[in-house]
């Protein structure tokens, strides 16, 4: 986990990026279901340090592009760019040896495996033990819960517990940029600002996340800039505030709800 | 959690009936049989000990410890086999059929080389090492086997239904059972002679050696196993993927990797069974693998299939069952030629076990979700 102050000469919003390169980068990619064109020239960028959110309806395309980023799914045309590199033809393990980490929707822990073995799976592709160890205690600073749940099996611990150990699953892979995907999903309200409160604390210690949401009003109020996608292609593209504030962003929502 | 009658609130149908009077039998006949059986053993005379069986003799401590050792032997190597059942099917959730064939090769393998060392003399004047020897070749032959009949048959219907690969096992199994036919001929092929203290009992217990070698090889395999699975970076990742691949991937686990090393350990585990096979009867042909192969399935999903101790509590359950069984339960029954039902109670063990407890004795029963 990079707990590193997030650099100041690191831009934070759409005006500052000036000639940085972008961590985790979609040039106009396009991917098919088969027949199903779900992505349609989609241009995203990630800067690091930053915290952005795509939104969109339901099949809207935005687990698709989590899948695409991933490496779970390969674009039909277009590039999957990260920190300068084309990745598109590489597999998910080479993208989260490189720093690209998810927090799956509903968690998806090993249930029937404890807390401290998710939390060394979630290490699984690296070496450096001494630091694995290091991190794993910082995750116990950020989720003093986590350790006195070390050693039970993660299907017993309630909604919000698990959520702590996904999120901690993931920052034990020593990410650059987290992406999350609906991290309102399936939980109770209250369980959903805690949720959102701990995103806002890992992105605070320096950590890229990138949030995947259906939730707009929730997701905005805590991201830098987002992008709204309607049947898989970017509607929207803006700051934060200027989406909340957008006539369309509701509009836009309720488009891809009825169908 | 055990539901013994129809779910109150719920209609009763008749399979829910039906199966319910199938309990309450299956209990009933195991009860009067353990009673006749008891009756026995305090006096052959008294009423409830003839009431079935006028000629009950009932058992010698000794005969009924034979009994329950020739049991543990059996289900030693049945629990070996079913660990590839268990573990396979955790991770790709269907039946490998083939598996029982992998622990044919296994018995083939250590013949051929047994008879080979034999004839350069080594077997008789160093038994110890031409076994580890032959353990070891054999269980390379049969991790390699289950390793290109992953590659060549499973891997390319990842992905369909799961009758599919389920079918394409059986087909593996002919293959297998074949081609040891047209290789090595459709005739029985012996063993070479083993020494004296393999076959002579032993004044602990009175016990064969071959019996204790037996169990003693099944009980370091066990533990290695167990331990492989539970401790190492790459046990981790079986679980993990037998648990959710998907997510498994997503941690950087190399999905098919994994697989074909759940394949090769479980091919290790049936080499190893067919090498204790061959020791103890000291005969092989190409059907041998059907038998315990079907046995082990049972076996595994006695244990509750996907649980590694399941696996081999079940091989034990169902090899003390098909040894003891007839002439504890259905002996004082007055059943005729119990000795020739082993098989039959080998499988009214995996009846029995699906009707009062389907997810077996270690399963957990999982939501309905989280197999697919």
């Amino acid at each position: 986990m990079n707990t590193g102050q997030p650099d100041p000469a690191a831009p934070s919003g759409p005006g500052e990026r000036g000639a940085a390169t972008p961590l985790l980068e979609m040039r106009s990619v396009n991917a098919h279901y088969g027949a199903v064109h779900a992505l349609v020239d989609v241009n995203l960028s990630i800067y690091q340090g930053e915290l952005v959110c795509l939104l969109g309806g339901n099949a809207s395309g935005k687990s698709t592009t989590l899948k695409t980023l991933l490496g779970m799914l390969k674009p039909t045309s277009g590039e999957v760019v990260l920190d300068g590199e084309v990745v598109n033809d590489k597999p998910t393990s080479y993208r989260v040896a490189r720093g690209v980490t998810m927090v799956p929707e509903n968690r998806r822990l090993f249930k029937r495996l404890t807390v401290r073995e998710n939390l060394d799976l979630g290490a699984y592709l690296r070496t450096d033990s001494d630091q694995i160890a290091a991190d794993m205690e910082q995750i116990f600073e950020l989720f003093p819960r986590v350790k006195e749940r070390l050693n039970q099996k993660s299907g017993t611990l309630s909604g919000g517990e698990q959520q702590m150990v996904a999120i901690g699953r993931a920052l034990m892979a020593n990410p650059r940029v987290l992406l999350m995907d609906e991290p309102s999903m399936g939980l109770a309200p209250a369980l959903v600002q805690q949720n959102f409160e701990l995103i806002q604390q890992i992105h605070q210690a320096g950590l890229t996340v990138f949030m995947v949401e259906q939730n707009a009003n929730m997701a905005l109020s805590i991201a830098d800039r987002g992008w709204v996608l309607q049947t898989g292609r970017v509607v929207l593209d803006d700051t934060a505030e200027n989406l909340l504030a957008h006539p369309d962003l509701q509009a836009s929502y309720l488009g891809t709800a009825e169908q | 959690m055990t539901r013994w009658a129809p779910r109150r609130g719920k209609p009763h149908t008749g399979v829910d009936w039906f199966l319910t009077f199938m309990r309450v039998a299956a209990l009933t006949v195991i009860g009067l049989g353990l009673l006749a059986f008891i009756a026995q053993e305090i006096n052959t005379d008294n009423p409830f000990a003839q009431w079935a069986n006028p000629d009950a003799t009932g058992l010698t401590g000794a005969q009924f410890q034979g009994l329950i050792i020739s049991g543990v032997t059996q289900g030693a190597m049945y629990g070996l086999i079913a660990l590839g059942y268990s573990m396979v099917y955790g991770v790709l959730g269907f039946i490998n059929f083939a598996h029982g064939e992998v622990f044919m090769v296994g018995a083939m393998t250590g013949m051929i080389t047994s008879n080979k060392l034999a004839d350069a003399g080594l077997w008789e004047s160093n038994f110890v090492g031409s076994l580890v020897f032959i353990m070891v070749v054999s269980i390379l032959v049969c991790s390699l086997t289950a390793v290109i009949m992953e590659r060549v048959a499973y891997r390319p219907l990842r992905g369909s239904p799961r009758l599919i690969p389920l079918i394409t096992s059986i087909g593996v199994s002919f293959f297998l059972q074949n081609a040891s036919v047209v290789l090595l001929g459709p005739a029985a092929k012996a063993y070479p002679d083993v020494p004296d203290w393999i076959r002579t009992k032993h004044t602990f217990l009175d016990i064969e050696g071959a019996k204790i070698l037996v169990i003693l090889v099944a009980a370091v395999s066990m533990i290695c196993l167990y331990y492989f699975v539970e401790r190492t970076k790459s046990g981790k990742a079986m679980r993990a993927v037998a648990e959710d691949a998907e997510i498994a991937a997503l941690m950087g686990i190399d999905v098919n990797r994994t697989i074909v090393k759940v394949f090769a350990l479980g091919g290790a585990m049936a080499g190893m069974a067919g090498i204790l096979w061959g020791i103890l009867f000291r005969s092989v042909i190409h059907t041998t693998g059907f038998l315990p192969g079907i046995k082990a399935f049972s076996a595994a999903v006695v244990g509750g299939i996907g649980h590694l101790g399941g696996a081999m509590a079940g091989g034990l359950s169902i090899g003390v069952a098909e040894s003891v069984g007839p002439l504890v339960i259905l002996e004082p029954l007055g059943v005729s030629g119990v000795s020739q039902l082993r098989d039959a109670v080998a499988f009214a063990v995996l009846i029995g076990v699906l009707l009062l407890r389907p997810s077996g004795l270690f399963g957990e029963r999982l939501p309905a979700e989280d197999r697919t």
